[in-house]
């Protein structure tokens, strides 16, 4: 006994006490910039992994970015990703970050299902599906449940069944495959709920946009209530993302 | 000679890989399978004109090379004799090349659908239809779990003939995770695309496989590798290993239900990944390893803040080490718990950990090393009882070992000089093969190009592909509530199985 608590003092405060503005350590690449510079902007355009960059006028699809940094690799002066890791919206549209705007990115409340506020703000159980996700994603949604990110704290969790969800939280690009066992945990899930398109594979396909293997049919028939951009997702983009779905301070 | 040996990271003209008669591939296979230094690494199909051709590499452990040898298929009416049948090893490869091509092996113990690629022969084969294999019996129960799991887990099916809380058998189904990452890496031809494509092939292991790609197009080009990226690719290669290792062994003990070795483990993976952040900007090391270039050189600030880690690491991690195996109640779960020996490893081909439980000295840094592994002597470490302690310890020896090799390496940076020409072409008519130690194991890449250098073929094999059979024998005879903590001592790679 005496060991284990010796052990959990040699611990300290592993904690992030403000999980809305910590700063991420490192050269973390999160919301990026565009300006106005001119560049030769089909090079960049063609270099793009995933086609996430359109020109007149130039833009950046977060939904489909990789944030493999290439672009801004190329020209520094015309694409800069920042530290900002508040990424998640529930309009698809406001993914498309474009040249000479410099905005926050956060949730339209206006869009937001009344319901979720109503219901969700002190509880808000999670189902999880791996649709074909590369394991990257669902490693980093399980760090959200470590000691440093704790997101218990805020009443959000992961759950076993999707009886006990309220929200589906799915990774990956959805194969063919897993698209009747991801439309049966989604029909076993009671109302109201929500659906979270977890990681740029999910929100677009990513790097698998276009592969026969997959089946996206599900998001035609489903409403989605959040999307979370990254190559994984950081956790604090997934936590800040859903303290601002469920409407929590 | 009815063979060709090649070294890790060579490339040849393909047509100096000999085509046999296929009674002589057989005969040749079988014969030199016999060595138990020499096992296969990866045999596949593509098709050639009007004729699939099938090619085989066995990795000779011994000498440090890899033996080539192929056949050609023009009549997929006809019936092959299995190699799986008398070396049970080939069973996951002749399942593919059968599921994909048609080509029927005969006297293969379990010819059945592998993962359901949208590509397959015969589409009328689907997920849903399976066939399981069954036992009637009035005192047996079957146990189906997935694909959709309990936790934050990718999926599969598992399904278990259990007599009272025993299982006697399980059969893992997969092919939920197909996502068709090599038919893709043919399909989508810019550097940007595939280096991306290798990256997401198990996102847990992105630097394994990427580096795995790197050095191959390196190879098929033609290019030596810079010393700088030889010495990048390797260190996170380590870093990664490190981390997941932290990682498994916190969640070893998530599952016999001890908090604090939980807790503490689970934060210590974190200076680990957040350095890969610091380092590349991504913390599962994603965007860091590029072919001929690196957009992240290592700084000399880098390596300060790499070895302060370690400073704050290394007492962290011992001290919890040096906790949990004095404690009865932890060992108790994992001393002789989901137990294969060393027969049943080498009988189906299992590597990395799952060969290293239990005594079978199987690591590619040690036999065809490469990266900085070629400067050294690397040991790998074994264990011998095949239980899932056996696999906790050698995640604990590993992680001290690493730590060591990395501030060795830190000592020594090459300086990092942009290459001339980094969007060099493919060599044409050509075989390349790449080779290397992930976290769990034996990573291969194949790459086949055409007469003008475009690729005609891109064979991925994760180690994952050998290690499923590994779990689903060393379940038998095992509490059904033991599966968690084997299963989680193995953490085998589904997308990296399903491709």
């Amino acid at each position: 006994m005496l060991k284990e608590l010796k052990i959990l003092i040699h611990q300290g405060s592993q904690y992030i006490r403000d999980v809305r503005s910590v700063e991420v350590p490192g050269i973390y690449k999160g919301r990026p910039v565009i300006t106005t510079v001119a560049c030769d902007e089909n090079a960049l355009a063609g270099l793009c992994p995933t086609g996430a960059i359109t020109l007149s006028p130039f833009c950046l699809d977060l939904g489909k970015c990789l944030f493999c940094g290439a672009c801004a690799f190329q020209s520094p002066d015309k694409i800069k990703f920042t530290k900002d890791y508040h990424l998640s919206v529930n309009r698809r549209d406001d993914l498309m970050i474009r040249e000479g705007s410099d905005t926050l990115l956060t949730l339209d409340s206006s869009v937001v299902r009344t319901e979720l506020r109503k219901m969700f703000t002190g509880s808000f159980k999670l189902r999880q599906v791996s649709a074909a996700g590369d394991n990257s994603a669902e490693l980093e949604l399980n760090a959200t449940g470590n000691v440093q990110f704790d997101a218990g704290r805020f009443g959000f969790e992961f759950v076993a069944s999707p009886r006990h969800a309220d929200a589906l939280v799915i990774t990956g690009p959805i194969s063919e495959n897993m698209a009747e066992p991801l439309g049966i945990c989604y029909r076993d899930t009671p109302s109201p709920k929500a659906i979270i398109l977890c990681g740029t594979d999910a929100i677009s396909g990513g790097i698998f946009q276009g592969s026969p293997a997959l089946n996206r049919e599900f998001l035609d028939k489903h409403p989605v209530d959040l999307y979370i951009p990254g190559n994984p997702p950081h956790p604090l983009t997934f936590i800040n993302g859903i303290l601002n779905l469920i409407g929590r301070n | 000679m009815n063979f060709i040996e090649v070294y890790n990271q060579q490339t040849i003209s393909t047509e100096s890989i000999p085509v046999l008669q296929y009674q002589d591939f057989y005969d040749e296979v079988l014969e030199l399978s016999k060595n138990e230094n020499v096992h296969c690494v990866n045999y596949f199909a593509y098709p050639h004109g009007t004729e699939k051709q099938l090619i085989c590499c066995l990795a000779d452990d011994s000498s440090g090379t890899i033996k080539l040898l192929s056949w050609k298929c023009r009549d997929l009416t006809a019936s092959f004799l299995s190699l799986s049948a008398k070396n049970n090893a080939f069973h996951i490869f002749e399942r593919e090349i059968h599921e994909n091509f048609g080509i029927h092996f005969e006297g293969h113990p379990w010819l059945k659908p592998l993962r359901y690629a949208w590509n397959r022969l015969n589409t009328g084969n689907t997920i849903a239809n399976y066939p399981f294999f069954g036992i009637e019996s009035e005192e047996l129960h079957e146990v189906g779990v997935g694909p959709i799991h309990a936790g934050i887990i990718e999926p599969g099916h598992f399904r278990f003939i259990c007599n009272g809380e025993q299982i006697q058998h399980l059969e893992i189904q997969l092919g939920f995770q197909h996502r068709g990452v090599e038919e893709l890496f043919r399909v989508k031809d810019k550097m940007n695309q595939r280096i991306a494509l290798s990256e997401c092939i198990a996102g847990d292991t992105a630097t394994g496989h990427a580096s795995a790609f790197a050095w191959l197009w390196e190879s098929l080009c033609c290019i030596e590798t810079p010393a700088h990226l030889e010495w990048q690719r390797t260190m996170a290669m380590d870093i990664e290993r490190l981390a997941m290792h932290t990682g498994d062994l916190a969640a070893i003990c998530t599952d016999v239900a001890y908090q604090l070795g939980n807790a503490v483990l689970g934060r210590l993976r974190t200076p680990m990944v957040n350095f890969f952040q610091e380092w590349c900007g991504n913390r599962l090391g994603k965007s860091l390893i590029r072919p001929c270039e690196s957009f992240y050189p290592f700084t000399p600030e880098l390596r300060d803040r790499l070895f302060t880690i370690f400073s704050s690491y290394e007492p962290d991690y011992r001290e919890m080490w040096e906790r949990m195996k004095t404690l009865p109640s932890f060992l108790a779960r994992l001393e002789k718990t989901g137990v294969l020996n060393r027969e049943r490893v080498l009988q189906i081909g299992a590597v990395g950990m799952a060969a290293r439980m239990a005594g079978l000295k199987r690591d590619i840094r040690a036999t065809h090393p490469f990266g900085l592994y070629k400067t050294m002597k690397h040991i790998p470490v074994i264990k011998n009882h095949g239980d899932v302690y056996s696999r906790t310890q050698i995640r604990n020896e590993e992680i001290i070992q690493s730590v060591a090799y990395l501030k060795n390496w830190l000592e020594n940076i090459p300086e990092y000089i942009p290459m001339d020409k980094p969007d060099a072409k493919p060599c044409p008519s050509s075989f390349g093969i790449s080779l290397t130690e992930g976290w769990r194991g034996e990573i291969c890449h194949c790459a086949v190009t055409d007469r003008d250098g475009k690729l005609i073929a891109y064979k991925i094999k994760d180690p994952s592909m050998h290690n499923w059979m590994a779990l689903a024998l060393a379940v038998r005879n095992n509490e059904i509530s033991d599966f968690p903590i084997i299963n989680k001592s193995f953490n085998l790679s589904y997308c990296g199985f399903d491709l």
